[in-house]
């Protein structure tokens, strides 16, 4: 647990911590507000995004990535909205049409396009590469104070630090709108809090926080700390503030010990190569979730007979 | 291009292509028929989780059939673990909805996901094994028709064609169940066991669909066909048909185009198909369509300036609204000068007289039954009778000329 960690293993288990934080929070709302497959379908419709900003700007850099899927996960969102009062169709099956179609024509673009000179093809949008953000600067621990050594620091670090310091800031200063549009639209509405603006907001929150995620991990693990971590504390608890702090605590510990067994569980059991750590830690948060509804203090209907 | 598409869409690119391009329409069928009564129980994105649940199955059944000495990538086999961890998934998210006070779109994302993550743990651990084996296990992720043997073509024609059949076979009591579960139950039908063979239905298109268009995309022929066809109809039965049609053009269009040119893989270019048929249809379509709202609009909005007009003329109050003075020049009611033409005068008494006897059968009628009729649009007499019309006069005495 020297060196080597602090080079290889140090920044991209922050990294996926930091995701899962920003992940987690908006995910709360969209669970208690049945959008739970929001998150879902923004990770979907976050692979076209990033297609045409390539073939837009020519180039795989992160920031006209970020507004491209940023700009799919709206275009969608309009799509389901568009699909479901024009047609009257449900909302599921309105979201299965636009993030099927959209992936799809992601896809076809991909295809069609000349990618083979860059870093730029499905699996890498499913899995994500969190294994590859290494400190290659880092020598030991002491370089954590190395003004030099910090500078080699993979961009994808300060970036996922912004955006969950910027999902929690969000989080507390909208905590009381949020929380009374969540469980009463009608009163909220009625003491004159923007519902739909905070509606809207919320989902524009989940998509840039799943973007900047998806950049750094991948979409499976944006899907799976989206849903896991808030529905296991879900379970854990009736109030809102103490499933927020659950879902954090969840997604921390998914993060962290998927990274782990990623990473060393193969060496323990006496293999020779890591495994997926996206993979991993969406397995773990779901192992996480599997036990808090075997045991968790909450898990039953409020009402539902005891012990059936 | 198009020549080539011409020769695919007569199934002469090839046996193999000509065996991927009727596969795809049997399945494309089964899909959109299967796929409606699904929809109808609004639970259509279980098939997401189903389809996302058979990664882990599709990797484990590759080790042990490598571990038993066999090839891996025997697509029986494959289709076999990826048919067991797709019904795993199913009972995972039934037993949570079931056991737990989540809601089931909440289980259907952490299902779809933690199997998924799962399927990619163990891709890579089928990655590093002893061997070096090029699995190419990431072909069910988008699907995968390049280089395909004959006779996973074979299999997957075969396939559709038993899910079309079975769907054939079990389209009434799946209609009733979907349209009304406890009518179901009361006529005497194991809402249960029906409920588990749509389950079964879904899961068969969804693993014979794997190798085709790719386990993230097999939802889209679950989903989209189904409801292109509501966007057409009101019936069920009417919706499975057309479901079922919608999907097997979709499949058959979109393999023919894919094998007709390099680079256009099969899954998405058969999902951009089926979209296209949506979009036109929710353009199109009768009733549901935005051209059909729009015209519906733009008549209603017609009759109401047109009636308020006439009103307006009887009694004699200026129209300033240009919108009520075009459409009543254009029916004729005025002249271009706005002066009340012979054939105004009239409709304009008789708008007039309409609207009295309105007055004064609301006020009669005490239960208010009338007023559901009444949108000031439709004439009295095709909600009265005569003899109550006559009685309604009486009270009004003639009526007075429009001057």
């Amino acid at each position: 647990m020297g060196a080597e960690f602090v080079q290889l293993s140090l920044t991209p288990l922050l990294i996926g911590i930091f995701a899962a934080i920003a992940c987690a929070l908006p995910g709360n709302f969209l669970l208690l507000r049945r959008q739970a497959l929001i998150g879902d379908t923004i990770s979907h419709v976050v692979l076209p995004g990033i297609v045409v900003a390539f073939l837009v700007t020519g180039t795989v850099s992160t920031w006209p990535m970020l507004v491209g899927a940023a700009a799919a996960a709206v275009v969608a969102v309009v799509l389901i909205e568009i699909i479901k009062r024009v047609g009257r169709i449900e909302p599921g099956a309105a979201m299965g049409v636009v993030f099927t179609s959209l992936f799809a024509a992601g896809v076809l673009l991909l295809e069609q396009s000349d990618t083979s000179g860059v870093h730029l093809d499905v699996e890498h949008a499913l899995y994500g590469n969190l294994e590859s953000l290494i400190w290659f600067t880092a020598e030991d621990w002491s370089s954590l104070t190395d003004p030099r050594a910090l500078a080699g620091l993979p961009p994808e670090l300060f970036r996922m630090v912004a955006v969950a310091l910027g999902v929690s800031f969000l989080t507390v200063v909208f905590w009381r709108p949020l929380k009374l549009s969540t469980f009463d639209e009608g009163f909220a509405g009625a003491v004159g809090i923007p519902t739909t603006a905070i509606g809207l907001g919320l989902v524009i929150t989940a998509a840039v926080a799943a973007v900047a995620a998806f950049d750094a991990v991948g979409s499976i693990i944006v899907i799976a700390m989206f849903i896991c971590p808030p529905a296991a504390a879900r379970l854990m608890t009736n109030r809102l503030e103490r499933q927020v702090l659950w879902s954090v605590a969840f997604a921390v510990l998914s993060a962290a010990l998927g990274y782990v067994l990623a990473g060393y569980g193969p060496l323990w059991l006496g293999g020779e190569h890591a495994v997926s750590a996206a993979g991993m830690i969406a397995t773990v948060s779901g192992i996480i979730l599997a036990l808090a509804c075997l045991f968790a203090p909450h898990r039953a209907r409020v009402g539902a007979p005891k012990g059936t | 291009m198009f020549a080539p598409f011409l020769d695919a869409l007569l199934l002469q690119a090839g046996y193999n292509a000509g065996l991927v391009t009727v596969g795809a329409a049997l399945l494309g069928i089964a899909g959109g028929s299967g796929g409606t009564f699904l929809f109808l129980r609004k639970r259509s994105l279980v098939s997401d989780g189903m389809a996302h649940a058979t990664l882990p199955g599709v990797g484990l059944a590759f080790m042990v059939m490598v571990a038993l000495g066999g090839d891996g990538r025997s697509l029986p086999g494959l289709l076999l673990g990826s048919a067991l961890s797709a019904t795993l998934g199913l009972l995972a998210i039934e037993w949570i909805v079931s056991r737990t006070r989540l809601a089931e779109d909440a289980a259907i994302g952490a299902v779809l996901s933690v199997f998924f993550g799962f399927g990619i743990v163990l891709l890579t651990i089928i990655q590093t094994m002893s061997g070096g084996y090029q699995a190419g296990l990431e072909g069910f992720l988008l699907g995968s028709t390049a280089g395909m043997l004959f006779q996973d073509a074979l299999l997957i024609a075969i396939g559709g064609g038993l899910i079309v059949g079975l769907v054939f076979v079990l389209r009434r009591p799946m209609t009733l169940v979907a349209f009304d579960t406890e009518f179901a139950a009361a006529a005497g039908i194991g809402v249960r066991r029906i409920d588990l063979a749509m389950m079964g239905l879904v899961m068969a298109v969804t693993v014979i669909g794997l190798k085709l268009v790719g386990l993230i995309l097999v939802v889209a022929m679950l989903i989209i066909p189904p409801v292109t066809a509501r966007l057409w109809t009101e019936r069920t039965e009417r919706v499975v048909l057309v479901g079922g049609a919608f999907g097997g053009v979709s499949g058959y269009v979109g393999a023919a185009l894919s094998a007709s040119a390099p680079n256009l893989p099969t899954g998405p270019i058969i999902v951009l198909v089926a979209f296209a048929l949506f979009a036109c249809s929710l353009l199109f379509a009768p009733g549901r369509g935005v051209l059909a709202a729009v015209i519906r609009h733009r008549r209603f909005q017609w009759q109401v300036h047109r009636r308020q007009g006439l009103l307006a003329l009887a009694r004699e109050e200026p129209i300033l609204d240009p919108l009520t003075l075009s459409v009543l020049r254009k029916e004729g009611l005025i002249r271009q000068d706005a002066v009340v033409s012979e054939k105004g005068r009239a409709a304009a008494a008789k708008a007039l007289l309409d609207e009295r006897r309105w007055a004064i059968a609301r006020q009669r009628s005490e239960d208010g039954s009338l007023d559901s009729h009444w949108d000031g649009l439709t004439p009295i007499e095709s909600v009265l009778t005569h003899d109550e019309i006559a009685e309604i006069d009486r009270q009004i005495g003639p009526p007075a000329a429009v001057r």
